[in-house]
């Protein structure tokens, strides 16, 4: 009896001891990547850290985010992040790109995903185009769509005029009226796949007797989707728009290479980096980085508590 | 009769319209990329040339095969780095009880989820201090970032469903948990491993923002930022031909994966999200 039972402690024992082997590189790994460097970024936003030199950096507080200064002509100028146009139209961009991008890929994801959850021949065909454009790194997208959209020689200005929808080639990129809209375009053709994929995986696991009950009563196809077919994938749906929101909000890589040095598309990603390593502004740089974690980190909360999300059964 | 006949073409409109659009940008860079001289500057909508002159041009000048290998190397240690910090990791957390796991496991999953950005001053002075700025360890490094989160996840979901029976064999047996972990749980999530690893090479494959910021002369560029860096004789001549076929170039390999392993990618995505 004592004998098992000591055996038994043994091997608890010696499991123990295996959690703490096994988790500990991955943890330490994590920490020292993710976790020591977010709390570095946020010191240095509270100082005068300049790229040259980092180790100069002294604590000033939260000036990088907002300061009073009185000038001698007695005037008063606020400076800091939370005076700064040109960050609030970066928050204002991503979070404008985010809600329409999203929302976009969430109705031509649904259509894809109805698609491809019907048996049809050639569906096998269908779903392989559709991951294409998932597959195609961003940056390739970034400068495929370049290209088409170019104002001279671009297929998408050629199209569009030949069926009479432009009378003029446009600079789809370049011009300020429509660099978002360039952007957005990109994006949802990117994306939308992800999205479809999510959402079809959703559907497969929807009971088929349901929607045979709701034929023979006589329920119309169109109401049966929004009855039966969108309250039974709301948690998949939900889960899919979470992601790529998070997603949409540190978008960098397709407005850096798609529409350069262009306001109207600059999001909070992009005004950070180059603050932080192009412009030699690494200090407010850095604060820009903690400000665009808080927003992100507050809008996930709001969105996992009002969506009431179980982190492990959910996600 | 009619009324069926209209819904068949109207729902294979749709279909081909999908197909269209999801095709469509990649076959015009295929297009495009075949094009010789100033053939590229008219627009057609089928193919009309088949110079591989753009082809020897982006791969003889420059850097651009150096570039691919580097792309290569990253993405290859940041798979093998994070299969086996993972595997462990995962088997921790799925077969093991402990106070604090499901918050240990979601805590894992915001470090992916959260934007990079945030970490970018940080892990720049981390990487600075280690000396490896302008390296390509400085890329494997940060790529684990978001392979490993990622890969713990679904391995976890995937460990967590196996049945309990050979374990419980095994540690009555007398087993360390490394020997279950290798004799019996390996051989049976060798298929979750394929997904997950083929998953973090094409995110590794892909990434910018790090790769941008990490390195910074054109023999340390990764695929992603040569191309993007891609310039011409003048900065108002950019060398589209050149762009498009080191795009076909480095697309390719990706979508001949992505269509063979087609069901496995599938599968992997909607574990990491669905799957509870």
């Amino acid at each position: 009896m004592a004998a098992v039972a000591g055996r038994w402690l043994a091997i608890l024992r010696g499991r123990r001891f295996a959690v703490l082997l096994f988790l500990t590189p991955m943890l330490v790994t994590l920490a020292a990547i993710a976790a020591w460097p977010l709390v570095r970024t946020i010191f240095y936003g509270f100082t005068n850290a300049s790229l040259s030199d980092l180790d100069a950096a002294r604590f000033i507080g939260f000036r990088n985010y907002l300061d009073t200064l009185t000038l001698r002509s007695g005037r008063i100028v606020h400076t800091g992040l939370l005076a700064d146009p040109v960050w609030w139209r970066a928050v204002w961009n991503t979070l404008r790109f985010a809600a329409i991008s999203v929302s976009l890929e969430t109705v031509f994801g649904t259509i894809i995903a109805l698609v491809l959850n019907r048996k049809f021949p050639g569906r096998g065909l269908v779903r392989a185009a559709v991951l294409i454009p998932w597959a195609v790194p961003t940056i390739v997208s970034a400068k495929m769509w370049a290209w088409m959209m170019n104002d001279q020689f671009g297929i998408l200005n050629d199209m569009l005029m030949r069926i009479g929808l432009l009378s003029h080639p446009i600079a789809w990129t370049a011009s300020p009226d429509t660099a978002f809209l360039a952007v957005l375009i990109v994006d949802v053709w990117k994306s939308t796949p992800f999205m479809a994929l999510l959402i079809l995986a959703g559907l497969q696991m929807l009971p088929r007797d349901v929607y045979e009950a709701a034929r023979v009563d006589g329920v119309s196809p169109f109401r049966a989707f929004f009855d039966i077919t969108l309250p039974l994938i709301r948690p998949a749906l939900l889960v899919a728009v979470i992601f790529r929101a998070l997603d949409a909000m540190r978008i960098f890589d397709l407005i850096y290479v798609l529409t350069p040095n262009n306001e109207r598309t600059e999001t909070m990603s992009v005004f950070a980096q180059q603050n932080l390593f192009s412009f030699d502004k690494f200090a407010y740089g850095s604060a820009a980085s903690t400000l665009l974690f808080l927003v992100v980190a507050l809008i996930t909360i709001l969105f996992v508590t009002l969506g009431q999300l179980d982190p492990e059964r959910g996600l | 009769m009619r009324m069926h006949f209209l819904k068949t073409a109207g729902f294979t409109l749709l279909v081909a319209a999908i197909i269209v659009e999801s095709v469509f940008p990649f076959y015009y860079a295929i297009l495009t990329a075949f094009k010789s001289g100033n053939a590229i500057f008219r627009v057609d909508y089928w193919p009309t040339s088949f110079s591989l002159s753009n082809y020897a041009a982006v791969l003889t000048q420059g850097v651009f095969a150096r570039n691919i290998l580097n792309s290569l190397f990253v993405a290859c240690v940041t798979v093998a780095l994070s299969l086996i910090l993972g595997t462990t990791a995962a088997y921790a957390l799925a077969r093991f009880r402990f106070a604090g796991r499901k918050l240990l496991l979601f805590a894992i999953l915001s470090v992916s989820m959260f934007p990079q950005v945030a970490v970018l001053a940080g892990l720049f002075e981390v990487i600075r201090a280690l000396g490896l700025y302008n390296s390509l360890w400085s890329l494997v490094l940060s790529y684990l970032i978001f392979t490993l989160p990622f890969t713990v996840w679904v391995l976890t979901a995937f460990l967590r469903d196996m049945p309990t029976g050979l374990e419980e064999a095994a540690i009555m047996d007398g087993a360390s948990p490394l020997r279950i972990l290798v004799q019996i749980f390996l051989p049976l999530t060798a298929p979750a491993m394929v997904t997950t690893g083929l998953l973090a090479f094409i995110t590794a494959w892909n990434e910018f923002l790090f790769a941008l910021t990490f390195t910074s002369n054109d023999a340390q560029r990764t695929v992603p930022v040569a191309i993007a860096l891609l310039s011409g004789a003048t900065e108002f001549e950019v060398p589209w031909g050149n762009i498009m076929a080191a795009s076909v170039i480095v697309t390719v390999p990706l979508v001949v994966l992505v269509l063979i392993f087609q069901r496995r990618i599938v599968s992997g995505l909607t574990a990491g999200a669905i799957k509870g």
